[in-house]
């Protein structure tokens, strides 16, 4: 496979390394001068000094043969942005992966669909948020091209759900859970699978569906 | 009818100004408090400061009704999202951009804004001096 990566930072540098050592042609791109005497003693012609977001430098870099891959993970999100947009639509390059600094900028990337992106600071606050007991519907991954979310729920003491099987929910089309678990143990929803508080709920839904599904598993009984 | 630029440097200050003059209302984006100051001691208009891929500072600006976007921030590719963003996230009717570099400006062209190029006017207009014999004439 012959992977094209934008930004000699440490995301690409590292990325850079991985691909190599596991039989990949690699060629990086980085603009910054007095980083880039380093990457070229460590990876010689496979490193090109250049802006990756000028189309002679990203043609230097072989973007016309065209590669298989191209990633996007330069410190700057307009510069990754942009660089996806010319290699998909100037080069045709069959896929691109983005980094998201700042995930505000999310948005953007969702706007005019360059996906699948990666945001580590996005990621690090849905580990930590998994990790807080709290009941709110937590974000774990978000299948970008299939348009479908994985969340999870802890179903509260209050809840109205609890006590109630699956089946009983009336959960909308554009729901399902996937898994209980309890105690420690992880089981398949089925509809009979009766919920029960403190139960931690795994669901696939589309985007959008967030508010029926906290009002289902969420609502607590009235008092 | 209401301008935003965004981007208050040499060309986004005095495009906001003759704006002003022209009757508009006009609100200005930047980064720097400083770039304020190129507006002049009586600015009529808003200022708002921040960068112009934040939504909530472009919203604060007033880009939901904004009759034409202009920008010209120093960074091309800031610029590119920026005028993509009013295009087709807030649908805004008017939008016009500089990019500096010549490859990019030929790229985004055909998008729906208008792109500015003022690499591309240089070149052309420093060429055509030469090959249309001005040299020899001095």
């Amino acid at each position: 496979m012959f992977v094209l990566v934008v930004g000699g930072g440490k995301v690409g540098v590292n990325v850079t390394r991985k691909l190599l050592g596991t039989g990949h042609e690699v060629v990086l791109v980085e603009q910054d001068r007095q980083r880039y005497p380093r990457l070229e003693e460590e990876l010689e012609h496979r490193a090109v000094l250049g802006d990756g977001t000028e189309m002679f430098v990203l043609e230097q870099a072989g973007i016309r043969r065209p590669p298989d891959v191209l990633a996007a993970v330069t410190g700057d999100d307009e510069d990754n942005l942009v660089i996806c947009q010319l290699a998909r639509e100037a080069y045709d390059v069959p896929k691109v992966v983005a980094r998201v600094n700042d995930p505000r900028n999310q948005q953007h990337f969702d706007l005019l669909g360059i996906s699948p992106t990666v945001s580590a600071t996005s990621m690090v606050m849905a580990l930590i948020q998994h990790e807080v007991p709290e009941h709110e519907l937590v974000h774990l991954l978000e299948l970008r091209k299939e348009n479908l979310e994985i969340v999870e729920v802890e179903i509260g003491d209050g809840a109205m759900a609890a006590g109630k099987r699956i089946e009983q929910l009336r959960l909308p089309a554009s729901a399902r859970l996937i898994s209980v678990m309890r105690n420690g143990r992880a089981e398949i929803a089925v509809g009979a699978t009766e919920l029960q508080p403190g139960d931690q709920v795994l669901a696939i839904l589309e985007p959008g569906g967030e508010d029926e599904l906290r009002r289902l598993l969420l609502r607590e009984k009235a008092r | 009818m209401k301008a935003l630029v965004v981007g208050c440097g040499r060309v986004g200050s005095a495009v906001a100004k003759i704006l002003v003059e022209h009757g508009w209302d006009v609100s200005v984006i930047d980064e720097t408090e400083e770039a304020l100051s190129r507006l002049g001691d009586a600015w009529p208009g808003e200022f708002h400061l921040g960068h112009g891929m934040d939504t909530a500072v472009l919203e604060e600006a007033g880009v939901e009704d904004a009759d034409a976007v202009l920008i010209a921030t120093a960074g091309d590719n800031t610029n590119i999202v920026v005028a993509q963003v009013a295009k087709e996230r807030y649908g805004v009717p008017a939008v016009a951009v500089r990019i500096l570099d010549p490859a990019r400006a030929e790229f985004y062209a055909g998008r729906g804004f208008h792109v500015v190029s003022p690499t591309r006017t240089a070149i052309e207009s420093l060429a055509s001096w030469a090959t249309d014999g001005r040299p020899a004439a001095s």
